[in-house]
């Protein structure tokens, strides 16, 4: 009889896990115990948590090391996207209990939630091993289902979250019958094992279980990061939910749903690139365009940055498509500064919002850049780095994008994103208008600057315009964090 | 110090926007009196280019700093100047005080905001025109247009969101499109051994045809939106009209400088091939530019709008000119720039006295005006004639050298039908001046009219002296200017790579970097005529 092995258990590889999902575990406990009004001393304990999880992540930077017999790895890639995570959740934590305040539904399991999403993405970025991706995103997604719908007493946000969840659950559905196929083809989980055995047989795109497969977990991903034809959800969830949890399903998910997205094709599945590059090829191009051009005519702020985030979607999916280093740092690059420039922005518009989310349509921002000059001008900074000018991060991450896709010889889709984003610049320059061009009809006298919400603000104009002016070292970055 | 008065002069506005943050608002003199202070100071600081400046070909004041080096990409912070933005980086300096001073009165709402705009503005300008790596080119390039959209977009007049918007879009689409191009270009200069965005790297780049076309086209698209050239000048009338009298003189004066300049620092020297089979497109469209901008002028109610089209017409002879690619032409282009510079822009200013006293300018509601304001009737007076082109004011040297630069080149049945454009350019100027201060003085209103003040002949005086003294003494201009030129006009002349299948660094490129005499004696093609001064003979 064989004995049974016990592989060696690396807790230093999930530690930033492990520490922030006893933090989530200890709030909630917290939340029951004490009885306070505010619960913002629990946003507090979660941001605390989230700096110790963020050391103890970067601590790892430069040491590759595995656990759990290589379903979970510490690599530079996942350090990368951990710091993006953690950096949205703390920063969507910081703009959270003055909404939930103002919206009457001041529960603190908000938080906890919150963490416990992050940690689901922590493990879709270093999952090395299908089933931890997968246990990853349903982490995720679950908490997220909760969150979207968080705000109990309104209609939308019901309706949010079960949508949400709906979409969700059916997306997550392709995805695993995908991994299945998968394994059913290859009789593996393990993703390096999935391409050694592809290698090996010498299988290509005539194994139709494989194919299949492929396609379904590229549906399934798809869907997480609103890629069209798979985004229909998000404009209404996005919509419906409480905006701070807007700002960070935007942001974060959406970079997990990239890093999984990444590490499964590129390591797993790298004998089918020419396939998939073609249907990552026609993604992009669709996605770029619809998002671009249903965001053009969105009146609610929200549903604009919903559309504008799908076209996102698309640019990054210009640097997959080009499956280069540079098109991939791109990415990486390109979810660091976006998680500063959407957050930033959504920032600004809970402080415009009031209360039952009125006043969130572009008009409503008429001439709110005289009554509060300050975030008038943050405001800007963040719709210019959107729209991908410079001297803004979103330029740099943009040129970086493109750059990948013409170095691969894809000219046309180069051509074809810029000219999205020319189009893009005309939805963003329509709240600047809004904001500058019209007089104030409002006195904006309810918006008020609490430290919370301008350490946030602080953070997002310096993480847009110092990588923006000296990309330098966060591109290098960037560049060490791949693993191609 | 010679290797940061560039940098200085260019981020100089930059401290002074810092430091506007902490004006108070409310104290206006205050705001225009240091934005003022800035400028000038840029303008004094800017003076030792002039005098410290070598009359030869090369880059000078080069400093050149480390900025992006990541992956593939190598990026300087490396700008430097020769002759051909020497003159556009003071006619920027020394336009930027006029522009404010122009908004002392005009602008009474937002000062701090107006002020920092400008400011701003201005380190795009400039920073545009000192880049020499082509990626700093396009960050400046960029940059300029936030600023500017905002002037436009505040204080400009009734339609001002749509011409605003539309400038921005315009703009937008052309230069991406070119980063397009860069990135591709950057990338087969990479295979071909070339490490990093500077500019002589570029031009070191012998490409094959076929690839030259697409750059090409894809650079020119971005310069000809912001000349602008016909057909895509349509945003240029409503831009001029809307934008406020500072946004319009500078719009005028350097922002349209940067399409031409553009053709002529990047387009022709890296697409010689390309550029020589689309010189009859380009001439083409910049002869329907003069005639039917001029045709277009000439039945305009709306002085302002007039003065917009007539941008239009002048910037197509400029465009002639340098697409003539002889010595000549050339220097007529570059020296039609700096003159259209001038004239354009007090052009402007004065449209802007009239239309701050009677809030109006459609010249029906004028008349007269020379009865009561007979400075302000002098002074119109030679700057119409400036812009007609009449001997002894810059605009005449400038186009006669254009004319005859083009007339001896390919170009020459261009030249012909280009020049009915001088006659046209008299009929609309003098018709408009007629116009408005001659005839009777019988709207009430304009019998009130009090004549220029003294801040505002403060403005003109060094607008009408430059116009002179340009006109009389052209030679300093054209003689830092030659050296330059010939250098495009010789890359202009470059042989196509032979093979289309390699691209290879010609030796020229592979000099070190950073070091300013890299660029090759110039050598003027043979059997050329020796043109040292560029001033027509029998020139006063």
């Amino acid at each position: 009889m064989e004995n049974i092995v016990i592989p060696a258990i690396n807790l230093a590889v999930i530690a930033p896990e492990v520490i922030l999902s006893l933090f989530a575990l200890a709030l909630l406990l917290i939340n029951v115990f004490v009885k306070s009004e505010s619960k913002a001393y629990l946003g507090y304990l979660s941001i605390g948590g989230i700096i110790v999880s963020l050391f103890s992540a970067v601590s790892g930077w430069g040491c590759p090391a595995e656990a759990f017999s290589g379903t979970v790895v510490q690599d530079n890639f996942a350090i990368f996207f951990k710091v993006v995570f953690l950096i949205s959740a703390a920063m969507s934590i910081l703009i959270t209990d003055k909404y939930l305040e103002r919206e009457n539904c001041n529960h603190g399991e908000i938080y906890p939630l919150i963490l416990f999403s992050t940690v689901g993405m922590m493990f879709m970025a270093s999952g090395t091993d299908m089933m931890t991706i997968f246990l990853g995103l349903e982490l995720l997604s679950v908490s997220l289902y909760v969150l979207a719908g968080f705000n109990r007493n309104s209609i939308k946000s019901n309706e949010s979250g079960l949508k949400y969840f709906l979409l969700g659950s059916f997306s997550t559905g392709f995805l695993v019958y995908g991994m299945a196929l998968t394994y059913g083809a290859t009789g593996t989980t393990k993703l390096a094992k999935i391409a050694s055995y592809v290698a090996q047989t010498g299988m290509n795109s005539s194994n139709l279980l494989l194919l299949v497969g492929m396609l379904m977990m590229a549906t399934g991903f798809a869907f997480k990061i609103a890629a069209a034809p798979f985004h229909m959800w998000t404009p209404d969830v996005y919509e419906g939910a409480p905006t701070p949890v807007t700002a960070f399903m935007s942001v974060g998910p959406k970079a997990a749903g990239f890093a999984a997205f990444l590490r499964v094709f590129i390591v797993a599945l790298p004998a089918l690139k020419p396939e998939w590059t073609w249907l990552l090829w026609g993604l992009a191009v669709l996605t770029m365009t619809v998002g671009n051009i249903t965001a053009l005519y969105q009146q609610n702020i929200k549903r604009m940055l919903a559309y504008s985030s799908i076209a996102h979607a698309g640019y990054v999916l210009v640097g997959f498509t080009a499956g280069n280093a540079v098109g991939t740092a791109g990415i990486l690059f390109y979810m660091l500064s976006y998680a500063f420039m959407n957050i930033g922005a959504f920032a600004i518009i809970i402080l415009v919002g009031k209360k039952g989310e009125e006043n969130n349509n572009v008009s409503d921002y008429a001439g709110f850049g005289y009554k509060h000059p300050m975030l008038g001008v943050a405001m800007c900074i963040f719709l210019f780095s959107l729209a991908g000018i410079p001297p803004a991060a979103g330029f740099i991450g943009k040129f970086y994008l493109f750059s990948g896709a013409i170095q691969a010889g894809y000219i046309w889709l180069a051509v074809i994103g810029v000219l999205n984003s020319a189009a893009s610049v005309y939805y963003y320059l329509r709240v600047m208008v809004f904001m500058y061009f019209k007089d104030p009809t409002e006195e904006f006298s309810w918006v008020k600057l609490t430290p919370a919400f301008a350490l946030c603000l602080i953070i997002a104009v310096a993480g847009v315009m110092i990588p923006g002016v000296l990309p330098g070292v966060f591109l290098e970055l960037a560049q060490k964090a791949l693993f191609m | 110090m010679n290797e940061v008065i560039l940098s200085l002069m260019t981020f100089l506005p930059l401290a002074g926007v810092i430091l506007l943050l902490f004006i108070p608002s409310g104290n206006h003199t205050l705001l225009r009196g240091f934005t003022l202070a800035v400028t000038v100071v840029t303008f004094i600081v800017s003076i030792p280019l002039v005098t410290g400046f070598v009359t030869n070909a090369e880059y000078q004041f080069v400093q050149s700093v480390p900025w992006i080096h990541a992956g593939p990409f190598k990026m300087n912070y490396k700008v430097g100047i020769d002759g051909i933005s020497l003159w556009l980086v003071m006619l920027t300096t020394f336009i930027m005080p006029i522009a404010v001073l122009s908004t002392w009165t005009a602008v009474t709402e937002k000062v701090k905001g107006y002020m920092a705009c400008l400011l701003l503005l201005q380190v795009g300008m400039l920073g545009a025109f000192i880049s020499l790596d082509l990626f700093l080119f396009y960050i400046f390039w960029e940059v300029m247009l936030i600023p500017m959209y905002f002037i436009i977009g505040i204080w400009g007049g009734k339609n001002r969101i749509y011409a605003a918007v539309k400038f921005f879009i315009y703009t937008m689409v052309g230069s991406l499109l070119m980063l397009v191009a860069l990135i591709a270009l950057y990338f087969k200069g990479l295979n071909a051994g070339m490490t990093d965005f500077s500019l002589v790297n570029f031009f070191g780049l012998n490409l094959d045809p076929a690839t030259q076309t697409w750059m090409f086209l894809a650079f020119a698209l971005a310069f000809a939106i912001k000349v602008p050239m016909f057909p895509l000048h349509t945003w240029l009338p409503d831009a001029h009209t809307e934008a406020p009298t500072a946004g319009s003189v500078i719009l005028a004066a350097v922002l349209l400088k940067m399409g031409t300049y553009g053709y002529v620092r990047f387009a022709i020297p890296l697409f010689p091939d390309a550029m020589d089979r689309f010189t009859p497109l380009i001439a083409t469209l910049s002869v329907i530019g003069v005639i039917y901008a001029s045709l277009v002028a000439m039945v305009q109610e709306d002085v302002k709008k007039l003065v917009a089209y007539s941008s239009v017409a002048h910037l197509g002879f400029v465009m002639l000119g340098v697409f003539a690619l002889n010595q000549m032409g050339l220097q007529g282009g570059m020296l039609q720039m700096l003159n259209h510079g001038v004239s354009t822009g007090a052009l402007f200013l004065i449209v802007g006295f009239i239309y701050e006293r009677r809030h109006t300018r459609l010249i029906t509601d004028f008349g007269g005006l020379a009865k009561q304001m007979p400075i302000f009737a002098t002074i119109f007076m030679i700057v119409t004639f400036s812009s007609i082109g009449l001997p002894g004011t810059n605009g005449f040297v400038g186009e006669f050298l254009v004319l005859l630069g083009a007339f001896e080149s390919k170009l020459r049945w261009y030249t012909i039908i280009a020049s009915s454009g001088v006659i046209l350019s008299a009929v609309y100027m003098l018709w408009m001046f007629q116009r408005v201060m001659f005839g009777k003085l019988d709207n009430p209103k304009n019998q009130k009219l009090e004549d220029l003040n003294g801040r505002e002949i403060a403005i003109m005086l060094p607008l009408v002296f430059l116009i002179f003294f340009m006109g009389f003494n052209p030679t300093p201009f054209t003689k830092t200017m030659a050296p330059a030129l010939d250098k495009v006009i010789a890359m202009s002349r470059k042989a196509p790579a032979p093979a289309p299948q390699a691209i290879q660094m010609m030796p020229q490129g592979a000099i070190p970097e950073g070091m300013p005499q890299q660029s090759q004696p110039v050598e003027m093609p043979q059997g050329h005529p020796a043109m040292p001064t560029g001033k027509p003979a029998g020139h006063p």
